[in-house]
């Protein structure tokens, strides 16, 4: 049971983590440009059938991961430069349509290109054994590394964003763009640069579970409003609120999935407790957002109401 | 007030158009156009009711999808326990859609902007999840309805035709309801809403409570067109509230342009036929479609009332 525990706490971490690098391009976007970007999810799912291809292509994960990188930047660029940026001074309504539209497109797409059969790669010879945990508890090295791997992301982020310049710029542009406009700073570069670093977020993240999740064209989808409930509890522009709210979804998810019906099994008979369990399970993250906005509307480090 | 005049005539020619579209259908001896006017209808009912909110309130939600559902489910689970009248079938969706929408608007109206936008989805993702998880009525894969719905006892709906003309009568009086109550009282206070809330609050209206009914009200006609929806698809999946479907819906209403009802039921009549049309050129549609979709927000700001408004 502890083991168990233990186990789902690790891949609750790592389902957390994953959702951080998804958030934390999103949220910038939303709290700085005021602007909402359904397509971010596709961008996601882009960036691991990149990492399919490059991988089999060069024959080694490790160099596919490397090129995902600059491909899903350059695929945040382009984007950019040809719609979103026509969109920034638009209502919330047209941003939303518009970025519908480009999912349908990238989707469609990505079929075409991949087929609709689910694909897969070979996670590296040296990060594929687990090491033991406790007693006769292993947990999978490639996983591990995924937690790692996004731990120093955000650790980079943080230091970006508080120690250097342009993460200056991104913080006083999320206080107040038309004031960090008005001084002299290139708002328009900074959007462009935000952009195409978020998508990159996104892209490396699709790229990190590749290997362990199936790549498949619906992948995006339920990713993308898991992040949206991720940066709502966060609150909108807080990348410290992404990660935390990341993290805690990951774990309510994952946690709720294996021991919701063993904790109702408590209160009723075994098989209505794995029914009902099933059932509540996928909800609980969104009852956990409902109870999070009826106490805090703005979400829990939303300065902005 | 020229518009006005405009907009009766408009209205006027496309009812008049629906009324005589089987007679159509007969002299083309192609039944299947009246299955396509029957789906466009009961889409035109869910547009028509987000455009009540989105159009007149200014709420934008991207879960209405979820009322589609409830009411295709309502339809699917009365059956099963053998009520089959279309009269209970409604009452039943409109009522959960009241529960749904009363707990998920009162959350979502504490929030604004982009807020709601996610959160009014991520409301219906949860009921998608549900429905995808309750095994008794097929999870995700749905469930096959043994028959349509019934009235007054007589299997009357099981013609395609019979079935139309009831969708077309609900489209019908639900539009002469929506005009309604956005020239009433209570639709000029949820336009000041959206214009000013805080002069709405000023001046002694609540905000919240005039949005949380036109919500509510949204979502129990859109209910009305899952119960449509149902009938005319005789089987009920998850698919119904998946996130795409509400994202169509905004496509409808926006394609009619935003706020003048009669827009939304001619929105969801060119989607929907350009989706048809899309689908018989190539298996890619969505491709296309999406093309079409982000040129016409790119380059046409208010839509097909936009361009009809520009001519006259």
């Amino acid at each position: 049971m502890t083991n168990l525990f233990l186990l789902q706490l690790l891949n609750g971490m790592q389902f957390g983590i994953l959702l951080f690098l998804i958030a934390a391009g999103l949220t910038l976007v939303f709290g700085i440009m005021d602007f909402v970007n359904l397509a971010h999810g596709v961008i996601y799912m882009v960036g691991a059938y990149l990492a399919v291809t490059f991988s089999q292509v060069t024959g080694s994960y490790g160099l596919g991961l490397l090129l995902t990188l600059p491909a899903t930047l350059m695929v945040g660029l382009v984007l950019e430069i040809l719609v979103f940026r026509k969109l920034y001074d638009r209502p919330h309504l047209d941003q939303v349509l518009a970025t519908f539209g480009l999912v349908m497109i990238i989707s469609e797409a990505v079929e075409m290109i991949w087929g609709s059969a689910p694909l897969s790669v070979e996670i590296p010879q040296f990060l594929s054994g687990s090491v033991p945990l406790i007693g006769p508890l292993r947990y999978p090295v490639f996983r591990l590394v995924v937690i790692g791997a996004g731990l120093l992301t955000a650790l980079g982020l943080w230091l970006v964003i508080t120690r250097t310049r342009i993460g200056m710029r991104l913080r006083a542009g999320a206080a107040n763009r038309n004031m960090i406009a008005a001084l002299g700073v290139d708002i328009r570069s900074l959007f462009t640069i935000i952009f195409a670093f978020g998508a990159m977020l996104a892209g490396f993240a699709g790229a990190m579970v590749a290997p362990i999740l199936t790549v498949d064209p619906g992948m995006g989808e339920s990713v993308l409003i898991l992040a949206f409930v991720v940066i709502v509890i966060g609150g909108i522009g807080s990348v410290k609120g992404a990660f935390a709210a990341a993290i805690l979804v990951g774990l309510v998810d994952t946690l709720g999935r294996s021991f919701g019906p063993i904790l109702l099994r408590a209160i009723m008979d075994p098989s209505a407790a794995s029914q009902a369990g099933r059932v509540l399970a996928p909800m609980l993250v969104y009852i956990l957002m409902a109870i999070i906005l009826a106490l805090r509307p703005a979400g829990l480090f939303g300065a902005k109401s | 007030m020229r518009i006005i005049p405009t907009r009766a005539w408009a209205a006027t020619a496309l009812f008049t158009a629906f009324a005589i579209l089987p007679f159509l259908a007969d002299a083309l001896d192609d039944s299947y156009l009246v299955v396509i006017a029957t789906r466009i209808i009961a889409y035109a009912i869910a547009a028509l009711a987000l455009d009540l909110i989105l159009g007149y309130g200014g709420l934008v939600s991207f879960g209405h999808a979820a009322y589609l559902g409830i009411g295709a489910y309502s339809v699917a689970i009365l059956s099963r326990a053998g009520i089959t009248d279309l009269g209970l079938h409604l009452a039943a969706a409109i009522a959960g859609a009241a529960i749904f929408a009363t707990i998920t608007g009162a959350i979502s109206l504490r929030t604004k902007g982009i807020y709601f936008i996610m959160i009014t989805l991520a409301f219906a993702q949860m009921g998608y999840f549900f429905f995808v998880s309750l095994s008794a009525y097929g999870g995700d894969d749905g469930v096959t309805l043994a028959q349509r719905s019934t009235l007054f006892g007589q299997p009357v709906l099981e013609s395609d035709r019979a079935l139309y003309y009831t969708a077309f009568a609900l489209l019908l009086g639900l539009y002469l309801l929506a005009v309604a109550i956005t020239r009433s009282r209570f639709g000029r206070v949820l336009t000041g809403t959206r214009e000013n809330p805080v002069r709405m609050r000023a001046i002694g209206f609540s905000p919240f409570r005039y949005q949380l009914t036109a919500f509510v009200i949204s979502g129990c006609m859109a209910a009305v067109a899952g119960v449509m929806l149902a009938n005319q698809t005789n089987y009920v999946s998850p698919a119904f509230m998946d996130w795409h479907r509400s994202g169509e819906l905004v496509v409808m209403v926006v394609f009619g342009g935003v706020g003048n009802l009669l827009g939304a039921v001619a929105g969801a009549t060119v989607a929907l036929l350009l989706e048809e049309w899309l689908s018989i050129l190539t298996e890619h549609w969505p491709l296309l479609f999406g093309v079409i979709l982000v040129m016409v927000v790119l380059y046409s700001r208010d839509g097909l009332s936009g361009l009809f408004r520009r001519r006259t």
